[in-house]
Formats: C-alpha cells, structure tokens, sequence
C-alpha cells in the first residue's frame, strides 16, 4: 500500500467553508485527520459587548441564514431567564410553532437539496430535474410549506422580525392559517413518501458509539425549552451547562471544538434527538420509529437522514395540533424590569442543541456573551467518526474515500457560518 | 436561441441568508435553472466550474487577506458582478466589530490568536468594481428575480431607492415615530422589503441599509428629541451599515 492524502479543499453542498484533510502512510493508518473550518470568523461574542438586551434577537439571528429562528429564540430567552420574564402560553405555542416550521424547512433543504443526490448517484438537485422531477418537486413543496409557515408568523422567512423580549410585536391573524392548514393536511403524504425513500436508500454501513445529546421533555418533543440530557446519562438544566460542556480550539479551526467534561466529543442533531426523544413524536412519527428499517437508538451517523424525515413526520402532525388550538388574541408582550444578572438558554436549532447565555448590566447592557451553535458542538465528534469510518474503508479508491467523507460530513448537515460566528 | 446566461453564486464573511433567499424561489426554482446555467454555486452542487460568468451573486464580506484575493479572481472572470446582500455592500451586522480593536476581539473569542488571520470586515466594493447591488438582510426574492429578469432582456433592473416611509404609505401604515415617539430608522433606509417592520408594529432598524441621498443627521436629531442618549443614536446607526459612507457620522467613531 502506498501513501494517500485524501484532500477536499472546499467542502461542497453545505452551509460554510470547511475542508477536509487526511493523510494515510504506506501502512495503511490516518496519521493525520483534520475536519478544517476555515470560514472566516465574525467575532459575535465580542461586538455583542455594549448592545442592548432588546437587540440581541436582531443581531444574533445574523449568526445563520439557515437557522435564524433558533438563534433568535435562544437569545431571547436567554435574556428573559436573565430577568426573570415570564411570557404567556399563547407566545410559547407561535414559538414552538415557528421553531417547528424553521426545522421544515431547514430538514429539507438538508435532505433533498444538500444531501439526496449523494444517495442517488447525482452532483446536485439540479442534475436530478430530467430523471427525477417528481422527487425534486416534493422537496420543493415541502420547504415551502415550512418558509410560508415561519412568514406568516415572523413576517419573512429568513431573519423574521416580530419575536420581541416578552412576547411578538404582531399576532398573526387566524384567517391566514386556513389555507397553509389544508397544505399541512395533504403535505403529511409527501413526509411519509420522504421517509419511504429515505428508508429505501443505500446508506454506508457504519456504526460508532457516542454519546448523544439533546434536550428533552418528558410530555413533548423538545424544541425550545427542556433539560439537557444525553445517552450516558447527563441531565443538567441549562443555567449549568458551562459546568459540564467545555470547548478547545484547533490549530487549524476557526470554530471551536466541543467535549464534555472529563468525557469525550458528542453528537447532537436530528438523530440523538429521535434516539432520546422518539417516545414524545407523535403517534405517526412514534409508529415510523416502531417499524423502520433500522433500529432505534441508533449510532450510524447516516441515519440521521432517516431521523430527519421522521421529525418532518412529526412536525406536520404537531403544527396541526398548534394551529388548531391556538386562540389568536391580541396581546401585549409581558412587561420588562431591566435588571442586571447572568442568563442561559439551550434549544434544539435544525441541526442540533444550540446555547446562548449572556450577563448584564442594569440597564440590560450586554457585559459578557457565550454562544454555541450546533455544528461547534459536533465538530469534534466529525473527526472522530471519520477517523473510525475511514480505516473501515481505507482500501477503497481515493476519490471514493472523499466522496463518502464528505457524505459523512454533510449527513451531520453542518451550518458553518454558525460554527465560527 | 443564444446560449444560456451564466452564474455564479459566491459566498464570503457572512451567513448564508442571501442564498437562502435564492432557495427560497421554491415557486420559481424549476423556471430559474431552466433559463440559466448555474456553473457554480458551491452550496447546492458538487460539479462547480470556474471558467467564467455573466453574472456574479457575491454574498458576503471581505475579511481574510484569501478573501481579497479570491473576489479578484472572480472579478476578473464575470461580465457582471452583484454586490448580493447587506455584508457584500458594506459588512452589515458583522462590521459592528470594525470599531474595536481586532486584538481585542480575537482575545475575548480565542485563547491562541496566532492561528487567526482576520482583518477589518468591509464590503467587496472596497476592493473591485461592483456593477449593481441587491440590498437587504436579507434581499427580498422578489428583488433578486427583478434583477435576473432585467438581465435577461437586458434592461436596468427597477431596484428602488425611496426610503421605507413611501412603502408605509402605500400600506398605510401609522407612522411609528410621529405617533408612537418610537425611533424608527425607515426614513433613511432604502425600500424593497415591503415595510414589513413598521406593518408588524415594530420600527424599522434598517436591514435594507441606505437608500440614495438619506438625511441621516436629520433623522439622528429626531431621535435625540424623541429621548435617544448619544450612544443610542450610534447603536441605530452602527448596525446594518455602519461602514458606509451615508451612516458614518452617525455610527461615531
């Protein structure tokens, strides 16, 4: 066997700049593995000092086009924990509903734009419109529905505007949900068609145990509030989590890599939340679970596709039930005492379990600011998956080689961006 | 029929909001690919091809020395480059950071600076010529499809430059700041969102960035009246667009 240096300079078909470098020596061992982000950083955690507190929603939701509306929950109520702000159960349920729409979308842009062509032989959704027009305008329609869900009530789709410190500046009328009802009703076909080819497609067969990471609820499927908890057995509140998750920089990184104290990298993401969480989907997502293909819980990476046409399963179905029962009523967000102090907050983004926490003044000025955005969290735990999974296939072809780590990459769908805000 | 338009979809110091944008076209996706050959567009293909484009969608700020290299290298090989989005213009939300000291910033997020390479964000302007620009935190989709259209027919694109407050009124939406003392940036801010702050009762903070000519002293003036501390007023102003040329004074130094 001879030397191999297996090198993607700019990975494609995810958010971000990262690449990938690997060196083999001639006896058939990495001697070198590096996940490399080099998108440039924006120093967030630094230009966030001296704003104000009502502001952070607005700036933060900078840190990612894909995910904005996790960072703004997260940001806000991480300021509301810091001054103990409690909010009405009408602004938890639009909350949960746009988190909801924004994972929609964000799934299937995963799914079917980043990740599908992989699976079916193709170099893009692009190339897969003269053979397969119907599959590309599920995937299509399906994102959609999650966009126009996050614009009726957040105004527009990417960076929405009406989440406020309290509450929402404008409650979306009633008689705008009729219409994207019915679409939810007849959309419900399409996930489960998603999932059928997701469950029919080849995955590499690998397999690592990690430890998984979520947050979770015992009566409902997490999304933006819940203990942090995790396959081995941690389960903290979130005013906690610097106590437990530590981060370290890489020399060849602008994001930060995450591991837990004492411990080891981890996973968070689409399928750690279906291996902890499964049992709080709904029914039709909980039965996807029972007779799929694969086993849950689950620690092959690639399944993770698979998790995420379940959650799209889930999500229709729980949209329906918020949608139903909302009430509509006008309110005025809950009234707001600045006051100085520490506040954290964790939520589950798209791609995985994203932190906030900030201190203030008391004139609610930020002092410090601490954010961990998902793919920070998985970074590590790329690298040491691919190290397993490459010398699982290390006597295939070279661009084979790079060709699966860059699958194996974008089945974590990363938000790089984020990573290195 | 003549060949098809060429583009390239770049993505510098940003979030990938503005591509998001293009995703968004979900109604338009199938017509977009039909009339034009996207040859590269790292986000969505794996096949991407750097001989040429006739129009360049550049998201992003410029703020590694790799960076100014690599938006001169894609200048030097499109017909028509766009300046796409807030931080492509003038570093938007990130550029915040240019008025502390990069030391700084790199000492409050990294414990080895040596390894970081950053220098002052700014927008791609400051180092090649831009042909238009799509303004917006994000552009709105409707504005990226009046562009390509207008290229296509190889008309000027009706990009508008009115201030906000000509949007409210079309709505007809209360004004924010002269009923309800709230300090609303839509005067100066360029239109193309569709006032949508202002129409969801919350003030405009600017995300379209300037529009042409804007009163921005004026405005800074209004918002001292209306109880704005000095400070405040630099905060509305060193926001979206800071850098630029129109909020500078506002944005202090």
């Amino acid at each position: 066997m001879s030397e191999k240096i297996i090198n993607v300079d700019y990975i494609a078909r995810v958010e971000g700049q990262g690449a990938i470098n690997i060196d083999i020596n001639k006896n058939g061992k990495i001697e070198n593995l590096q996940f490399k982000i080099f998108e440039p950083p924006r120093f967030f955690e630094s230009f966030l000092i001296g704003r104000r507190y009502d502001e952070l929603m607005e700036l933060t939701s900078r840190i990612c086009g894909i995910c904005p509306v996790a960072h703004q929950i997260t940001a806000l109520r991480a300021v509301e924990n810091a001054m103990n702000i409690q909010v009405s159960d009408q602004t938890r349920q639009l909350r949960k509903l746009i988190a909801i729409s924004a994972h929609i979308q964000s799934n299937v842009l995963s799914m079917f734009f980043l990740s599908l062509p992989d699976l079916m032989g193709y170099e893009s959704l692009i190339a897969m419109t003269k053979e397969h027009i119907d599959i590309v305008k599920m995937g299509l329609s399906l994102k959609k529905l999650g966009n126009d869900i996050t614009q009726i009530i957040g105004g527009r789709s990417v960076h929405p505007v009406t989440m406020i410190v309290g509450g929402f500046s404008s409650i979306p009328n009633k008689n705008k949900f009729e219409e994207i009802f019915k679409k939810l009703l007849d959309a419900k076909k399409d996930a489960f068609d998603t999932y059928k080819l997701f469950s029919n497609l080849k995955i590499p067969d690998f397999s690592r145990k990690c430890e998984h990471i979520a947050i979770s609820k015992p009566k409902q499927y997490a999304i933006n509030e819940g203990r942090f908890i995790s396959t081995s057995g941690l389960n903290i509140d979130e005013i906690n989590y610097r106590n437990h998750i530590y981060e370290k920089q890489k020399p060849y990184s602008t994001a930060l890599y995450s591991y837990i104290k004492k411990r080891d990298s981890f996973m968070v993401g689409p399928l750690p939340r279906v291996n902890l969480n499964w049992k709080q989907m709904s029914y039709d997502a909980r039965n996807a679970v029972i007779t799929s293909v694969v086993k849950f819980p689950n620690f092959n990476p690639f399944v993770s596709h698979l998790a995420r046409s379940i959650e799209l399963i889930h999500d229709i179905d729980e949209c329906i039930d918020i949608i139903r029962g909302l009430s509509y009523k006008e309110e005025k967000p809950s009234n707001i005492v600045c006051k100085s102090g520490f506040g954290a907050a964790i939520t589950e983004a798209p791609r995985g379990s994203l932190y906030h926490s900030y201190t203030f003044d008391n004139n609610g000025i930020v002092k410090k600011a601490d954010i961990v955005p998902p793919t920070a969290h998985n970074a590590y735990n790329v690298e040491k998956d691919m190290t397993n999974f490459v010398q699982k296939i290390i006597d295939s072809p070279m661009d084979e080689i790079s060709l699966k780590c860059e699958m194996l990459i974008r089945a974590y769908d990363p938000c790089i961006s984020c990573s290195s805000h | 029929m003549k060949n098809k338009p060429k583009i390239g979809i770049f993505k510098f110091t940003g979030c990938a909001g503005c591509q998001m944008e293009i995703f968004r076209m979900e109604d338009e996706f199938l017509d977009l690919i039909k009339l034009f050959d996207i040859t590269y567009w790292k986000m969505a293909k794996r096949n991407n091809n750097e001989e040429g484009w006739d129009i360049a969608l550049v998201e992003g700020g410029i703020s590694t020395p790799w960076e100014i290299n690599e938006i001169k290298f894609i200048r030097g090989k499109s017909k028509f480059l766009v300046a796409f989005g807030d931080c492509a213009i003038s570093g938007c939300i990130p550029s915040i950071r240019n008025w502390i000291p990069q030391m700084v910033s790199e000492d409050i997020v990294y414990e080895d600076s040596s390894k970081i390479c950053s220098i002052k964000l700014n927008g791609i302007g400051e180092y090649v010529k831009v042909d238009d620009e799509l303004k917006g935190c994000p552009p709105d989709k409707d504005n990226i499809i009046e562009l390509l259209k207008s290229a296509l027919l190889e008309i000027k694109p009706r990009l508008r430059s009115h201030p906000v407050c000509v949007e409210c009124k079309l709505l007809d939406n209360k004004c924010l700041i002269t009923s309800e003392k709230k300090a609303c940036m839509g005067p100066v801010i360029s239109a193309g969102c569709g006032a949508i702050c202002p129409t969801l009762n919350r003030e405009c903070e600017g995300c379209f960035g300037p529009m042409s000519n804007p009163n921005a002293a004026a405005l800074a003036n209004i918002f001292r009246s209306i109880g704005l501390s000095e400070k405040e007023v630099k905060l509305k102003f060193r926001k979206y667009a800071g850098m630029d040329s129109e909020f500078c004074l506002e944005a202090g130094d």
